[in-house]
């Protein structure tokens, strides 16, 4: 018995060798991501055909968890660098950037033309004029409505803001909430901000604002606030006990009008009942006529960190993933947009070509989203805010009164 | 050799009472000093820097403690946890109260007194995803009941003025079924022979209870006092899976907040994250200085 076993293990440690032998002219390329199912399977999709077409590089995507990866970055960068990583554009990027941790990717930015190609990205991946990652998806923000909820009352569709406040009243009286959310996560309260700010005071003073150089008791920021407190009293009562899955639930069954939320919340929506019949999607309407339309669309990246062993497969990698083919085939198969200018997006689609169409012909500017645009501190601490306007809105000086004392520690 | 041998025995055999007990510590007392201790000082040293677990430590100096004390979620932290503090000692009476209650023999007593032990066993994760459906807005039980009678249901844990009873609630559950098996086991050993000497002399009720039966149970209170201020103060999963801290952070306990602070999403400034948990430990320090003190008091006095 005992030969046999180490007879056995013998030809085991035999074959594996030979095996192993067998694929020994290929390199490997070690890629740490955080893909949901849906994703996950697009992903895997792309990198066949990118090692059919790279039969020499062999990736191994190890997959987390979508929140722990958020956490185990932190240690894998430090400690078992791969050579691709997951991440997220804009400021959310900068603590590993200005840490040393991402490796500049510039030149397979300048060496296949995607200063141009991926132009709606550069700057959000931009920092210190050197890019260091490339973006391959991103989805809109907007308002979500319940058109027979809007039948219901008689109510139009609204373009400026003027008449989505006049609408609420209609939904009020119909016991329905005019705006919807759940902040128990906080994130879908900083939505709301963002479009507000963004339709007030525009794009420029937006990313300012974020960005510490404008001070929260700010007039323009006030404004803002003024807004918001009109609609205020329709939003739904609660929100900041319900999760914003629960609040799409409320406007899958009609008892709210308007949800402002990611292209994601469609899958959700739709997975309640809803279809293209009686789901829309609208911009945020105009406050300022005279502020240019900015929109919303966090981006998704892929970074190289500077531990990595593979490096030259690595850019090969990313020059492929950023070109305008496997942008159009990821974003088919996970529903969301190319950031290629030469990627196409499914015409069958409202909500995607509705996106695409909203984000092409931006004139502002596009934002990241509040929690990305703003240092991770700060986010935290204003999106409390925000919630707390919501629930609370006569503290409004005293949490500007905050958010500011905490912009002059966080940005000095 | 036989010369050295000889002295190198006598010194064992001279010193074996002492060193015996010393080499079966040694495991012991090697991990609690790598695992606790260590980790302790190593968090006073870090509450003087800034640090967020990429980059360089600065040196701070007491600048972390200076913002705590002025720091407003600090300052809802810690006055929850006096809150947490003062309720969750109601887990004592009442688990004692069961007890009495369930202190009988009657048919299936077992099974009563499983049932009641039942939330104890349970993880302290579903116990809040539970007591957070109880409360939800729009389908919990609790606020149907409400909405039914008053005709406007309340969401518990929306409001900044309720919610952190609405979670020390969900803690006391558990907590009081704790209390009860402890005061059980005291019960058990209550000296039949004085209860019968006391009802001679005509003591009953309230009286039996405060002179003959509760003097029995100190060392089972104590046990209780001591498990509940421990647990009231290192309270988080509950606050962790029910409110996240909010809304607004006015649910926040002490290690929540230093959680948040140094290893959550938006957090990783280690250095004030320390410095909260540094303030945490020497709360607690008062409490535990207190009931080793009267540990060894109660032990002295025994012998």
């Amino acid at each position: 018995m005992l030969h046999l076993n180490k007879g056995a293990s013998a030809a085991l440690i035999v074959g594996l060798l030979s095996s192993t032998a067998a694929f020994a002219d290929q390199r490997v390329l070690n890629y740490y991501a955080d893909y949901d199912a849906i994703p996950l399977a697009a992903m895997e999709a792309l990198i066949a055909d990118f090692e059919a077409a790279n039969p020499d590089i062999d990736v191994v995507l190890q997959n987390f968890d979508h929140e722990g990866y958020k956490t185990a970055i932190r240690n894998f960068l430090t400690t078992d660098a791969p050579d691709l990583a997951n991440w997220y554009a804009g400021n959310r990027m900068a603590p590993f950037v200005e840490s040393g941790q991402f490796m500049d990717v510039s030149d397979v930015w300048a060496d296949n033309g995607l200063n141009e190609s991926l132009g709606s990205a550069l700057a959000s991946m931009t920092i210190d004029g050197k890019q260091w990652g490339i973006p391959y998806t991103y989805y809109q923000w907007g308002i979500y409505y319940n058109k027979d909820a809007y039948a219901a009352v008689g109510a139009e569709v609204p373009t400026t803001w003027d008449e989505f406040v006049a609408n609420c009243e209609k939904f009020a009286a119909a016991g329905i909430d005019c705006l919807t959310t759940g902040t128990s996560a906080l994130w879908p309260g900083a939505g709301i901000f963002d479009y507000l700010d963004l339709r007030t005071n525009g794009y420029e003073y937006h990313m300012d604002l974020t960005s510490g150089k404008i001070a929260w008791t700010d007039e323009g920021v006030r404004n803002t606030f003024a807004e918001w407190a009109k609609v205020q009293p329709y939003i739904t009562a609660n929100h900041a006990a319900i999760d914003w899955q629960d609040a799409a639930a409320l406007l899958v069954q009609g008892k709210a009008a308007n949800y402002v939320m990611g292209n994601f919340a469609v899958g959700v929506f739709k997975q309640g009942g809803m279809t293209n019949d009686n789901l829309g999607f609208m911009p945020f309407p105009t406050i300022n006529p005279d502020v240019a339309r900015a929109e919303e669309a966090p981006t998704d990246t892929i970074h190289i960190p500077s531990g990595a062993t593979n490096v030259e497969d690595a850019k090969t990698f990313l020059a492929f993933i950023a070109s305008a083919d496997a942008q159009t085939k990821l974003n088919a198969a996970i529903g969301q947009l190319p950031i290629n200018s030469g990627s196409t997006v499914a015409a069958d689609d409202p909500f995607i070509s509705a996106g695409f169409e909203l984000l092409s012909t931006t004139p502002g500017g596009i934002a990241q989203f509040f929690d990305r645009d703003a240092p991770a501190e700060m986010a935290k601490i204003g999106m409390e805010g925000f919630q707390e306007f919501m629930v609370l809105p006569e503290n409004l000086d005293a949490i500007l009164e905050r958010l500011e004392a905490a912009r002059q520690r966080i940005y000095n | 050799m036989a010369t050295t041998e000889t002295p190198n025995r006598s010194w064992w055999h001279r010193n074996q009472q002492t060193l015996t007990p010393l080499l079966f510590l040694a495991p012991g007392l090697l991990m609690f000093a790598v695992y606790v201790v260590w980790p302790i000082f190593s968090s006073f040293r870090l509450s003087l820097y800034d640090y967020d677990g990429l980059g360089r430590k600065v040196w701070l100096g007491l600048a972390n403690y200076r913002e705590l004390f002025a720091d407003r979620a600090f300052k809802t932290s810690l006055k929850n946890n006096v809150i947490w503090l003062v309720l969750y000692m109601l887990a004592v009476p009442a688990g004692l109260a069961i007890a009495i209650f369930l202190n009988q023999t009657v048919r299936g007593i077992r099974i009563y007194k499983s049932l009641f032990f039942f939330p104890f066993v349970i993880s302290q994760v579903v116990v809040g995803l539970m007591f957070a459906w109880f409360y939800a807005p729009n389908f919990g039980l609790l606020y149907k009941l409400i909405e039914m009678v008053t005709g406007k249901g309340i969401a518990v844990l929306a409001d900044p003025h309720l919610a952190t009873y609405g979670i020390i609630a969900a803690g006391l559950w558990p907590q009081i079924a704790y209390c009860m098996i402890l005061d059980l086991t005291g019960l058990n050993n209550v000296a039949p022979d004085q209860i019968e000497a006391a009802r001679l002399d005509g003591a009953k009720g309230l009286k039996m209870l405060w002179y003959v039966i509760l003097p029995q149970l100190r060392p089972a209170t104590f046990i209780a006092v001591v498990v509940t201020v421990i647990g009231a103060l290192r309270s988080f999963d509950l606050v962790s899976i029910m409110t996240n801290g909010g809304p607004f952070g006015s649910t926040r306990v002490l290690s929540y907040y230093m959680y948040e602070q140094a290893l959550s999403e938006y957090g990783y400034r280690m250095g004030y994250g320390a410095a909260i948990a540094v303030v945490l430990f020497g709360i607690m320090m008062i409490f535990i200085s207190g009931f080793i003190w009267k540990m060894v008091r109660d032990e002295r006095g025994a012998r």
